[in-house]
């Protein structure tokens, strides 16, 4: 296992990029701890899979060096750099046995016949292929499949990481649960660096001990699943993870106070934040409905099982807020904003509060 | 559930019934019909049973083309299936080379058959040939007209020339429809370039292959046109292969009873070999 440490990344995939716009990766600039488990978060085309791609070797960058545990290998194949990668479709090689899948990568690796077997056993136990192994590898399920295209990974004992390019998108929905969690535990047993790559939120969330967002061709945020959650540090991360996502609108800021419109909206701090282009970010957890506050339009209720979604219009913008399940929505809705939950952002980024 | 039964349903397959009635099974039963009886003209016939194939399996003409054809299908499929596959996997993938490449391959298919003859029979002729005249001026002793295995190289050459394209189409077929990350995985695992063939490529042509492998033996089989017009299935009997035997004896001879017996053998040897070629290409993984 290793560390993995981006330097300055860039990548088009034309040739002679002139202007930003022709970059799949703008700049990347990061690095990945040694036995971290993080996932790639980001709406399709944002560059996440131009970026696992580049750390397996897949494609070579365009700018910027790559190191493992501080070796540049941005010039070296895939094979020479030792990674694993699993793919959103299962790649298996039909005409083998499960087991014969498993030896490839090792016997492609001229490793000796005994020491192959031992580590397929011992592979096949940890994706709970072991009944299996004699079986043509065509005839298995997609999450067996899947599991295989892991397996090929686990089996070199000596990878530097573990690359998972939206692995779960063909699997059942209940297989996907069994799955992930056996991913976790392999993790914690095993300490693998591992990289996920996914545009599903709740698969980011509780894969990953730290989230990597990312928003056209860039990282926006880095942390933990709560720190996405309550202190967004771009609107993007904001829209993209909660759901619904979060509130943003347009205001202007005086001291402590924020103006929407007609209403007035107090402000945990006094934070820096002039211009025209100042918005107020607020998850719909944070805004309380009640008889006191701003008025508000309620235009639909939506019941989701253990919640309510209230959509409202808030001085002619839309606006949604969480209601407990037993709570009524009041005749004459007002709202206010829990103070613990007001993001502001400057030109979609987030500013500090202030004190 | 019920089931409705309604004769109906039987008007509706009739034309195709007709169809298949007029164009195979009528035509072969006049062949059935022939093969039983003997005919001195006049419109007059006699049972002759099972004469007439008993004197075509002890007929050692029948027994040589048999084997000449054999061995040509067996050449045949030997050179262009490998040469096929090689051709389809440096191919490219993309880019402007890619239509170019399928106009050039296509090509040669486009060509009548009797256009292919006449194309070889000129090209190998030492006279006027640019092929013959050429290996003519180097010193090689190349006729076709007269030397057995000239006349058979040429017919070899001619018949790559003209079906290795059909083979390089359906390979490319099925090279193009395997998803990237197959090779991306393979990179991965530290595949060598015959790794990829071996367990990507080949089964994932497996399919075309077996389509290939069928077609162009059952053409070769039944060759007749192409070296028909070059050889005229000379020198001696040298290219007669079981088409051209065939004609030679109905039409040339105007043996009806022999010939019609000769085709039947000669169709229930296409499709014995035919079923065997296909048990043993779909079974391979089966069992393994």
């Amino acid at each position: 296992m290793a560390r993995i440490d981006l330097n300055h990344i860039r990548h088009a995939y034309g040739a002679n990029p002139k202007s930003d716009k022709d970059y799949a990766l703008r700049e990347v600039h990061h690095s990945f701890d040694d036995g971290g488990a993080y996932a790639l978060l980001g709406p399709s085309g944002c560059g996440k899979t131009t970026l696992l791609n580049i750390i397996s070797g897949l494609l070579h960058a365009s700018h910027g060096q790559l190191l493992f545990d501080g070796k540049d290998v941005t010039r070296l194949s895939t094979q020479e750099r030792n990674i694993a990668q699993v793919f959103q479709f299962p790649v298996i090689y039909d005409t083998m046995t499960v087991y014969d899948n498993l030896a490839f990568p090792l016997r492609n690796r001229g490793v000796a016949e005994a020491d192959v077997d031992r580590k397929v056993r011992e592979t096949l136990d940890m994706i709970d292929l072991a009944s299996w192994a004699k079986r043509k590898a065509r005839g298995l399920t997609a999450d067996q499949k899947q599991k295989i295209s892991l397996g090929r990974g686990l089996v070199r004992s000596d990878v530097n990481a573990i690359l998972f390019d939206e692995p779960l998108t063909v699997i059942d929905p209940h297989m996907k649960w069994v799955l992930r969690s056996q991913l976790k535990q392999l993790h914690r047993r095993f300490g693998y660096t591992m990289i996920y790559v996914t545009h599903d939120q709740t698969e980011a969330l509780t894969f990953a001990e730290k989230v990597v967002v990312m928003y056209d061709g860039e990282i926006v945020q880095i942390g933990t699943p709560a720190e996405l959650f309550e202190r967004p540090k771009h609107t993007f991360v904001g829209y993209f993870i909660g759901s619904p996502g979060m509130n943003v609108m347009p205001v202007s800021v005086e001291g402590n106070r924020a103006r929407l419109g007609g209403q007035v909206i107090d402000l945990p701090g006094s934070p820096k934040a002039e211009g025209n282009e100042i918005e107020l970010g607020i998850r719909p957890e944070y805004v309380r409905l009640g008889a006191a506050g701003m008025p508000v339009t309620v235009r639909k209720v939506e019941d989701i099982g253990r919640h309510k979604v209230v959509r409202a219009s808030l001085e002619g913008r839309e606006i949604a807020a969480i209601l407990g399940e037993d709570d009524q929505v009041p005749a004459d809705a007002r709202v206010t904003f829990d103070p613990a939950g007001i993001n502001l952002y400057d030109k979609s980024w987030r500013v500090e509060m202030g004190a | 559930m019920e089931k409705t039964w309604n004769n109906k349903a039987w008007l509706m397959v009739l034309p195709v019934l007709v169809l298949v009635a007029f164009s195979a099974v009528i035509p072969l039963m006049t062949v059935v019909n022939y093969s039983v009886q003997d005919t001195f003209g006049g419109n007059q016939f006699f049972w002759a049973g099972a004469e007439w194939f008993q004197e075509m399996l002890h007929s050692d003409r029948f027994w040589a083309a048999m084997g000449r054809n054999l061995i040509f299908s067996a050449i045949i499929l030997a050179i262009q299936i490998p040469l096929g596959i090689f051709i389809a996997l440096n191919m490219p993938r993309k880019g402007w080379g890619v239509p170019v490449c399928l106009v050039l391959m296509a090509l040669p298919l486009l060509i009548p058959w009797n256009v292919v003859g006449t194309i070889w029979q000129v090209f190998g002729r030492i006279d006027i040939g640019l092929l013959g005249y050429t290996l003519h001026a180097l010193g090689f002793d190349y006729n076709y007209v007269n030397d057995p295995f000239d006349a058979w190289v040429t017919v070899i050459i001619m018949d790559v020339w003209h079906w290795t394209s059909l083979v390089v189409l359906l390979c490319y077929a099925g090279l193009v429809s395997i998803p990237d990350a197959f090779y991306q995985a393979a990179k991965i695992d530290g595949a060598s370039r015959w790794a990829v063939f071996r367990y990507i490529q080949l089964p994932k042509m497996q399919r075309v292959l077996l389509i290939a492998v069928l077609l162009r033996f059952m053409d070769s089989f039944m060759i007749y046109t192409e070296p028909f017009v070059v050889t005229g299935g000379g020198p001696g009997n040298s290219t007669t292969f079981l088409s051209i035997d065939l004609v030679k004896m109905a039409v040339g001879q105007f043996d009806l009873g022999p010939a019609a017996a000769m085709s039947i053998i000669y169709f229930l040897i296409v499709l014995l070999l035919s079923w065997v070629f296909y048990t043993v290409m779909t079974n391979y993984d089966v069992e393994k």
